[in-house]
């Protein structure tokens, strides 16, 4: 099946061996395992967009496959983050007060250590009780399970009201945002129990290996992202070959009619818009001890909107095209915004990237919308001309197919 | 008659010798200074030998001064009491005067005879002396020889509060009023036997109201007869004023306090269940306090004392190392209490036993029964109705912040309506009026003629960059609803990028005019901005001119036909490009002006517009679409609701947008069109 699966799909399986290939070159050229070519920090950014690729196949998903433009795929993707960071941040506060509290003459009773915890993590929002939403934070395979369980409740119960209630298009985007910007602005509490806008800092510290360099770990977190990222490709790829992801596309391309096929359009959608939330949580989960912080501006609505703007540049149905354009896009957009793109001096005013490169991202963005509705993935398309992946886009039902609500 | 005008004779008499000696006083001539000192022991000698009283030289209020000269050189808080009331004892009309002029430091102390003047300019030398009973010139002196009485803040205390009485029957009003202004501040049981004097002869109606009504206010702090505090506290039911509150309020404040039986005498406000109203701990504390039980060993203490024990890595028996549970070190700490080495801890049955022996009670502070009723009894009648007007406080906050909804919505509601496209760079129109007004200011210094001016020229350029951004963009994508809304995304980032790089990520002001300042004030509850009147006015305008505009006129004709569908109205000759056009245009437009609107109270920043579209959607999305009465009553429901979840907690205002949006959500499950929604094929996505 599997075998049958990936031959009559070169496209996964070129795709897989690339990432190989790319995963091997960037260990070969770390500082932890081979000659050192690429810092560590870059190796840090190459594992970084692994993920955001893989939060961009599930954004690709649930948007080029299923049609529901959701702004709120990246909260996911945060609250993933947050999940595991709970138990970075926990464990590691633990070994620091464990040894502090081991200099004092009575040897810290259990509540004491967990008093110091206490005040070490959420001294600086003015606490030191341990919420109850830590009280797994002890625990890595119960945060590993929230890494899944969280993001896949929330959109759970989300999708479940919203396609209930039959709220498509527009409405559903917008509603998607209203959710996030609630999620973001709740966390930006102090009293939301994750403290507030500091956020959940020291990621990069894994419990348990603090002896080992950082130029180690960097590319341990390469490979593991480099896994998930093959895995996502195939399960997305499995999923929208098969009958599924025939219905699927049916409900993008015309609802009604998939319903009135005998269809349940709504558990087709709640059963995407679930999955692709456990896959960013995952995502998440394995970007953030790279990046070493998360905090609620993270989750702000304009990041899943940027999600949106990636894998609509990179092309929509076709789960290479959400790849390229993630890749791309974060990678160039670190590139400007971090000075090292060269400053165009015009003589009467010098164009500085770091001012200029949203202005750029905007309107090459509406360029791209208008004149190359298929993004990028669409230029591999008529490279490749594959017939399957280059059927027309119909993502414009005309008017008169639609039913009155 | 005839000792009057002698005694003025002699102050001249004694007056005039003195300028002379003080120039070679200070030059350190010792035959000038024996000179002086001559004349200084001389004349007084004379003058008292000629003069019948001894004091007959000097006023009433200097022989006061005289009388007390030590205490008034080095005056203080509780010395200066007396004085002053002596000084007012005197009768004399100068007395407010001079008691004035001491506060204000300038009373002069001549230090060859210790006599004190008032001067005609501090700053002259030689200075001019004036007479303090007489107000007459009292010749001059150098400014070497003149002492400034410098009395310290208590002391003006005192001596203001002994001004009042005086102020409060001056003929000025102004001073009057200043007076009771002074009282209002600083209430005092002294003021209140003032302020009965001088309520009867208080010519003006609104001051001697004004007066009645703080003699009621000091009767229910000060007065000494219970009947007429009683009285006075009853007055004041349903008065909402903050003052009426701030007297009232401290009369029932409390003291917790224990007994063995409750006191009968005590003016008891509740008696408090230990674990319930009191916590054991708390209770138990207070009985330590008063040494009626052992001292609690808490915690801490335990684990010191512990340390303080150990003994070759062992303590109470035990060793350090097992120490490592709560319970190890209990039992530790009971080892170590039986070889008496350290003192026993009361057990939780002790602490609970020794609470349940005594009585816990809060008793007023405010000894008199009938007295603690009456204030409750007011303060409650005066708190419904201060919660009464609370409400039209929230009800006038959430019109406020409805209309500014309305605003920034009503183009986004349009321009959603007829062309089925969400403009997600609708904020950034918003920003571009406010950028409008403050550019407008920065050319325009008066501000109200800049206001005028900025309104239509933000309207214009929002109007002609929404026509831009239809004919460009959003044309193009007719009937791709998603991709239209991430395109004007595009547009959005890219604008507010822009409008950082034009003017910086720092606040920019807009500048209200002056007669938008202050706030339109009902009474101490109920108030309200003029600014937020203006926007609510302005919404109100837009409203009207809108539903003119769709339901009177044929370009609102059009849109509605383009609107319920846009290939019929086509085929009956409209031309659905020129309708969206315009309509595009005029809801741009119209968030120009709304920008300028949120620019007056809110900073201008390239931000402005993003912080609101998320609001506008919901007002949208609630009220539904196409239709002006629906983005109404979305911004009222969203405006009000926002109040009402900031009042509920009103330190958190993240949690309340937090609640709103998770209550949207909860409607659009009921009501996924909106409040007013449109049938037809509009409807549809």
């Amino acid at each position: 099946m599997e075998r049958t699966f990936l031959i009559r799909h070169p496209s996964v399986m070129i795709f897989i061996a690339l990432l190989a290939l790319f995963t091997l070159g960037a260990t070969i050229l770390s500082e932890g395992f081979g000659i050192g070519l690429i810092s560590t920090s870059f190796v840090k950014t190459l594992g970084k967009t692994l993920c955001l690729c893989l939060v961009a196949i599930a954004m690709d998903l649930v948007w080029g496959y299923c049609g529901i433009l959701s702004l709120g795929h990246f909260a996911f993707f945060g609250l993933g983050g947050y999940m595991i960071g709970m138990w970075l941040m926990y464990e590691r506060t633990k070994g620091i007060v464990v040894d502090q509290l081991a200099a004092a003459q009575l040897p810290p009773t259990p509540e004491e250590v967990r008093e110091a915890i206490g005040a070490q993590i959420f001294g600086v929002v003015g606490g030191s009780e341990i919420p109850t939403i830590w009280m797994f934070a002890d625990s890595l395979i119960i945060q590993l399970a929230l890494v899944v369980l969280v993001p896949g409740l929330l959109a759970l119960v989300f999708g479940w009201l919203a396609f209930r209630s039959r709220v498509t298009g527009v409405y559903l985007s917008i509603l998607t945002q209203a959710m996030t910007l609630a999620l973001s602005l709740y966390l930006f509490q102090n009293d939301s129990g994750l403290r507030g806008n500091n956020g959940l800092s020291g990621l990069q510290n894994i419990p348990g290996a603090e002896n080992i360099s950082q130029d180690v770990v960097s590319v341990w977190f390469l490979w593991a992202s480099a896994l998930a990222l093959g895995a996502g490709y195939l399960l997305a790829a499995w999923l929208v070959a098969g009958k599924f992801g025939n219905v699927v596309r049916g409900i993008r391309d015309d609802e009604a009619r998939v319903r009135f096929l005998g269809y349940n359009v709504e558990a087709y959608k709640l059963v995407v818009f679930t999955l692709t939330a456990v896959i960013a949580g995952i995502a998440g989960a394995l970007y953030y001890p790279q990046a070493g912080i998360i905090n609620p501006a993270e989750i702000a609505p304009i990041a899943s909107i940027y999600l949106a703007v990636w894998v609509a540049i990179g092309g929509r149905g076709r789960l290479y095209g959400a790849v390229i354009g993630a890749a791309l896009v974060s990678l160039l957009s670190t590139w400007f915004t971090s000075g090292r793109a060269p400053d165009i001096p015009l003589g009467f005013y010098t164009i500085e990237w770091v001012d200029w490169w949203l202005v750029l991202l905007g309107f090459g963005f509406v360029l791209v919308t208008l004149f190359a509705p298929q993004g990028l993935g669409g230029l591999v398309d008529r490279l490749v001309r594959n017939p399957r992946a280059a059927r027309p886009q119909p993502a414009r039902p005309p008017q008169s197919a639609k039913e009155p609500a | 008659m005839f000792r009057g005008s002698f005694a003025a004779a002699l102050r001249h008499g004694a007056a005039a010798p003195t300028p002379h000696p003080s120039p070679t006083h200070m030059g350190a001539g010792t035959w000038s200074g024996r000179c002086l000192a001559m004349l200084l022991v001389l004349v007084p000698l004379v003058l008292a030998v000629l003069t019948l009283p001894a004091h007959a030289q000097t006023g009433p209020i200097q022989t006061v001064l005289q009388d007390n000269r030590e205490d008034v050189e080095r005056a203080s808080r509780r010395t200066v009491g007396p004085i002053v009331d002596a000084i007012i004892a005197t009768g004399s009309d100068r007395a407010p005067l001079f008691l004035e002029r001491w506060s204000e430091r300038v009373v002069y102390q001549r230090e060859t005879d210790g006599l004190f003047f008032l001067v005609e300019d501090e700053d002259a030398d030689p200075m001019a002396l004036i007479d303090i009973d007489t107000g007459a010139p009292a010749g001059e002196a150098p400014e070497d020889d003149m002492d400034q009485l410098r009395p310290n803040s208590g002391v003006r205390g005192v001596i203001a509060a002994a001004l009042v009485r005086f102020q409060l029957s001056d003929p000025d009003p102004d001073r009057r009023a200043a007076g009771l202004q002074a009282i209002e501040r600083d209430p005092d049981a002294s003021h209140l036997a003032a302020l009965r004097a001088a309520i009867d002869n208080e010519p003006d109606v609104a001051l001697k109201a004004r007066k009645q009504r703080l003699e009621r206010l000091l009767t229910v702090t000060f007065g000494a007869d219970e009947a007429a505090r009683v009285a006075a506290i009853e007055s004041f039911a349903g008065d909402i004023s903050v003052d009426v509150r701030a007297t009232l309020n401290p009369l029932l404040s409390t003291r917790t306090r224990f007994a063995e039986v409750l006191p009968a005498d005590a003016n008891v406000a509740r008696t408090l269940e230990p674990g319930s109203d009191i916590a054991i701990e708390d209770a138990y504390a207070m009985l330590a306090d008063a040494g009626r039980v052992p001292e609690t060993v808490d915690d801490d203490a335990r684990d010191a004392a512990l340390v303080a024990n150990i003994a070759d890595g062992r303590v109470g028996g035990v060793s350090v190392a097992s120490l490592d549970t709560d319970q190890a070190r209990e039992d530790a700490y009971a080892a170590l209490a039986a070889t008496g080495s350290v003192p026993p801890r009361p057990s939780a049955e002790d602490r609970a036993a020794a609470v349940a022996d005594h009585v816990f009670f809060e008793t007023y502070n405010e000894p008199s029964r009938a007295v603690t009723d009456a204030a409750r009894a007011t303060l409650q009648s005066i708190e419904s109705r201060v919660a009464a007007y609370g409400w039209l406080d929230l009800g006038l906050d959430g019109l406020s912040l409805a209309s500014i909804y309305f605003l920034a919505a009503i183009g986004l509601a349009i321009t959603f309506g007829v062309m089925g496209v969400i403009n997600m760079a609708h904020g950034e129109f918003i920003m571009i009026g406010a950028y409008t007004g403050y550019v407008v200011q920065q050319f325009v210094p008066d501000h109200t003629a800049s206001i005028i001016l900025a309104l239509p020229l933000a309207f214009l350029l929002a109007f002609a960059a929404g026509v831009a951004l239809e004919r460009l963009v959003i044309r193009h994508l007719m009937h791709r609803p998603l991709e239209t809304l991430l395109a004007t995304f595009g547009i959005s980032i890219a604008l507010q990028q822009l409008a950082k790089n034009i003017f910086g990520t720092q606040a920019r002001p807009l500048t209200a005019p002056g007669w938008l300042d202050g706030a339109l004030t009902f009474n101490d509850v109920v108030s309200i901005s003029y600014i937020r009147i203006a926007i609510f006015v302005l919404a109100l305008v837009f409203f009207v001119l809108l539903w003119f505009i769709l339901n009177r006129t044929r370009l609102g004709l059009e849109v509605r036909a383009v609107t319920q569908n846009s290939r019929m109205a086509a085929s009956m000759g409209i031309s659905p490009d020129r309708v969206n056009m315009l309509t595009f245009g005029l809801g741009s437009g119209i968030a120009g002006i709304a920008g300028v609107a949120i620019g007056l109270y809110a900073q201008v920043t390239s931000e402005l517009g993003a912080s609101y579209i998320v609001q506008s959607f919901m007002t949208v999305v609630v009220g539904g679409v196409g239709n002006i009465w629906g983005t109404l009553a979305g911004a009222g429901m969203i405006g009000s609701l926002q109040k009402l979840i900031e009042w509920f907690n009103p330190a958190n205002t993240l949690a309340a947008q937090t609640y709103m949006i998770i209550f949207i959500i909860i409607f659009i499950q009921f009501r996924p069109k909106g409040i007013f929604a449109l049938r037809g094929r509009a409807a549809g996505d």
